[in-house]
């Protein structure tokens, strides 16, 4: 072996003068890392404190008497009206009514964007055709629409849920679009050489690998749906969560309006951690 | 042994792409004979249209001019005769092991047992038998491109296409996976047309090499390795291997060099 060099040769580069110094960079602590794990404790501190901080306060509040029960009620008055409603089944009857309008509502927006999306995604040419109006309409807010879903569809049932419907399709619609787009296409080439059709390529190639995706969909726009179902009953209804708080508002009860407005955000959560569960479920595959 | 056949030919095959209202030529006039059995290599540098010749073969794209034969039939569209294999694996996340090899069966007329039946054989010729029901996220590199190109030889194809199959793989990897398509190849007597960038590679797997030179993709050279048919690995670094390596590498060059200073318009 020949022995190491110990003259280096020349640094050939230009005298340029010394760069700024930056000081080393500090990772953070506990809480300020970013990306980075946290301990099971503090991570279980946090989340206690998430929903501890807000309920004492709450709490306290209406112990000291300095807010009006008018404006802030009390968790124990909330309780007693959730339960009076309960009891009277009046709460049942209103949640159902809720319900229904988004399950017809938004379930007919999932029956149209979802083939839709899935065509637009898929097809250059449905693409061509669909995006530029759904994506010009989904920008009109829904609530626009109300006065003249009224005037079109009377003030039954029909034009809540053609509200829903109208606030949640197009945007589905576009956002299934992008998840399909997203099936890399190699493979979607590999799928015909094996002899697949091409509805045999969109049935079991692009389908399956969209459906964790168009789930996830489904999910964000169920919430918009479910955020705007309580508007358009605030217009005209007999029943349905939307209604009783406007009634509540009436006679100032506002332990009314929080027990319907616990409600609405329970009903709400369990969707959402069903609609999850659905996905994870379907989407165990996914890396 | 029969007489030699020719499984794949090319005539006169060119490929024009149009980008922004400009032609660029990708491949010109390309001809090209593939005997039935053989082991064929592509090499050429990056943007000598290696992988738009095998896509055009697969019958994903269609040549501007000349016309592609498999078994003296013109090739319309992709089929299962042609089978694909890419660097990416495109293998079907969702489903097993086992239900991406039967993909190409599943949509045949044979019955459930038949099926079973054949996918077990080629599991087993692949070693994947053991990880018949793992997803492919919990594959290596390395074995989710057995699974492609298992998948695509339970279709039986004439030809099997492979882009830049061990691209992605690390070295070791690599050469494990060269060891297994030549035992692949010998074993189920299946014509492998493969491109790749790897000279070494090439010269270690195939019976012949062909070099593209670039801008536009032509045949450069076609050369027919006299290398024994039973290698191991260590026959890289016998003299005969390292004199063709070197042969092949300096073609490429040539022809790379000869275009390296011309700027391509951007695809």
């Amino acid at each position: 072996m020949r022995p190491v060099a110990t003259e280096s040769p020349p640094d050939a580069r230009p005298p340029f003068g010394p760069l700024p110094r930056r000081r080393t960079v500090r990772r953070g602590g506990a809480v300020s890392a970013i990306r980075t794990p946290l301990s099971r404790r503090v991570r279980t501190a946090l989340v206690l404190a998430s929903v501890a901080v807000p309920v004492v306060s709450w709490l306290v509040l209406g112990a000291s008497g300095s807010v009006d029960q008018r404006f802030l009620p009390t968790p124990a008055a909330v309780w007693a009206a959730g339960a009076d409603m309960v009891r009277s089944g009046q709460l049942f009857t209103d949640a159902w009514a809720t319900v229904q309008r988004v399950l017809y509502g938004y379930g007919l927006a999932i029956v149209v964007s979802v083939p839709l999306g899935i065509a637009m995604g898929t097809f250059a040419a449905a693409r061509s055709a669909l995006e530029p109006v759904s994506g010009l309409l989904r920008y009109l807010p829904a609530a626009a629409f109300t006065p003249l879903l009224l005037i079109w569809l009377g003030i039954g049932e029909a034009p809540k849920i053609a509200l829903i419907f109208i606030w949640t399709v197009f945007f589905n619609m576009l956002m299934v679009a992008d998840t399909v787009r997203q099936v890399p296409l190699d493979l979607v080439n590999v799928s015909y050489t094996l002899g697949a059709r091409r509805g045999e390529v969109l049935r079991k190639v692009i389908v399956p690998y969209a459906t964790p995706g168009i789930i996830d969909a489904a999910r964000v726009n169920f919430a918009a749906a479910w955020g705007l179902v309580v508007v358009a009953e605030l217009v005209n209804s007999q029943e349905g969560v939307g209604k009783r708080i406007l009634l509540a508002q009436r006679f100032t009860q506002t332990d009314k309006i929080f027990a319907v407005l616990v409600v609405i955000g329970l009903i709400g959560v369990s969707a959402d951690v069903l609609l999850s569960v659905a996905r994870d479920r379907v989407g165990r595959w996914a890396p | 042994m029969g007489a030699v056949t020719t499984a794949l030919e090319l005539a006169g095959v060119s490929k024009t792409f149009h980008r922004h209202g400009t032609a660029v030529s990708a491949l010109d006039g390309i001809d090209l004979r593939v005997d039935r059995g053989s082991f064929v290599c592509v090499v050429g540098a990056s943007g000598s249209g290696k992988s738009t010749l095998l896509s055009l073969i697969a019958g994903l794209s269609q040549p501007s001019r000349g016309e592609i034969r498999l078994d003296g039939k013109p090739v319309r569209g992709p089929g299962p005769d042609r089978g694909l294999v890419l660097q990416s694996g495109a293998v079907y996340p969702w489903r097993t092991v086992e239900r991406n090899v039967a993909f190409g069966l599943e949509l045949l007329r044979i019955d459930r047992r038949e099926r079973a039946r054949r996918v077990a054989w080629y599991l087993d010729e692949t070693a994947l038998t053991p990880l018949r029901s793992v997803l492919p996220r919990q594959l290596s590199g390395g074995q989710r491109q057995r699974v492609a190109i298992a998948r695509a030889l339970a279709c039986e194809p004439e030809v099997l296409l492979l882009d830049e199959p061990f691209g992605a793989l690390d070295v070791q990897t690599k050469e494990d996976m060269q060891i297994f398509i030549r035992r692949i190849w010998t074993e189920t007597a299946t014509t492998v047309l493969m491109v790749t960038h790897d000279v070494e590679e090439a010269v270690f797997l195939a019976q012949r090499v062909v070099v593209l030179a670039s801008d536009p993709g032509r045949l450069a050279a076609d050369v027919t390795l006299d290398l024994p048919e039973e290698r191991d690995l260590t026959i890289k670094r016998t003299p005969e291997f390292l004199a063709l390596r070197a042969q092949v590498e300096d073609l490429v060059r040539t022809f790379h060099r000869a275009t390296a200073q011309t700027v391509r318009p951007h695809i």
